[in-house]
């Protein structure tokens, strides 16, 4: 039971990490901010939940559960904020966002 | 009354799990600060008239938070895979739909629900139109069918 456990928590762990690389290196290959938040958005939802579901498998029935819950929480209300003012203000400011016009919709 | 109840009972939790202390002097540091939390809110509802506007109190907000749950997994998947199919096989789009909810606690919802899963980002709320950007067209089209919205708008009937 140990161990089916651990190797649980650490396929969440190194998909986890797998998925966080991924975000990563969509952040450099998408052409400009609009697009590079979508990729980060991948980060802050399936990387960090995976980690955090690693973590509390890890941590068994205990008060560091809840705990870990708690961060999880704190970052779902923050995370959607942050990237919320991030492209307001890229769109008041910043650059106009690069659309894809190769076929026009009716 | 019954939301400074409800109210203290959250805080008491969140203390709890802080500390993770059961001595009586602990407990009574936090039974002190929550007492404090709460008369320092309670004075701040004459200011902004919102007392607790954190949570919305539903009964199908688990059915919905499995929803989300899922459909973040969906997306994400997607979002994964082009980003290693590279920017070809993106098509960035911009576009407007409509927030049927009455409150601003069921618009920020939908507004946040939409933000949270990736290939969709809210731009900005006019009263009920919402500006979004996707990451594609097939992400565009999918919101513009609108099932997320009918299920946000669903949360404040209950």
């Amino acid at each position: 039971m140990e161990l089916l456990i651990d190797v649980a928590s650490w396929i969440c762990l190194l998909t986890g990490g797998f998925v966080g690389i991924t975000g990563a290196i969509g952040l450099f290959r998408f052409p400009d901010i609009y697009t590079r938040l979508h990729a980060s958005s991948i980060t802050d939802t399936s990387c960090m939940g995976l980690i955090m579901l690693g973590l509390i498998l890890q941590a068994g029935l205990s008060v560091l559960l809840l705990k870990l819950l708690l961060v999880m929480l704190i970052l779902a209300y923050t995370s959607p904020t942050v990237a919320h003012i991030l492209i307001k203000t890229a769109r008041r400011e910043g650059p106009e966002p690069i659309l894809d016009n190769k076929e026009v919709e009716s | 009354m019954k939301v400074v109840i409800n109210f203290g009972i959250i805080l008491t939790g969140f203390w709890l799990i802080n500390s993770g202390y059961f001595k009586p002097l602990l407990l009574g540091f936090g039974f002190l600060s929550v007492v404090i939390v709460i008369a320092i809110t309670w004075r701040m509802k004459e200011k902004d008239g919102e007392f607790f506007p954190l949570i919305m109190m539903s009964l199908r907000l688990p059915g919905y938070l499995l929803w989300m749950i899922g459909q973040i997994i969906k997306s994400n998947m997607d979002v994964i895979r082009r980003i290693w199919l590279g920017s070809k096989s993106i098509s960035p789009t911009i576009v407007t739909c409509k927030a049927g909810q009455k409150s601003d606690a069921g618009k920020v919802l939908y507004a946040n629900s939409i933000t949270m899963t990736p290939g969709t980002i809210t731009m900005s709320i006019h009263d009920d139109i919402l500006e979004v950007h996707a990451l594609t067209r097939q992400a565009a089209k999918d919101l513009q069918l609108g099932e997320m919205d009918r299920r946000v708008t669903v949360l404040e009937d209950v």
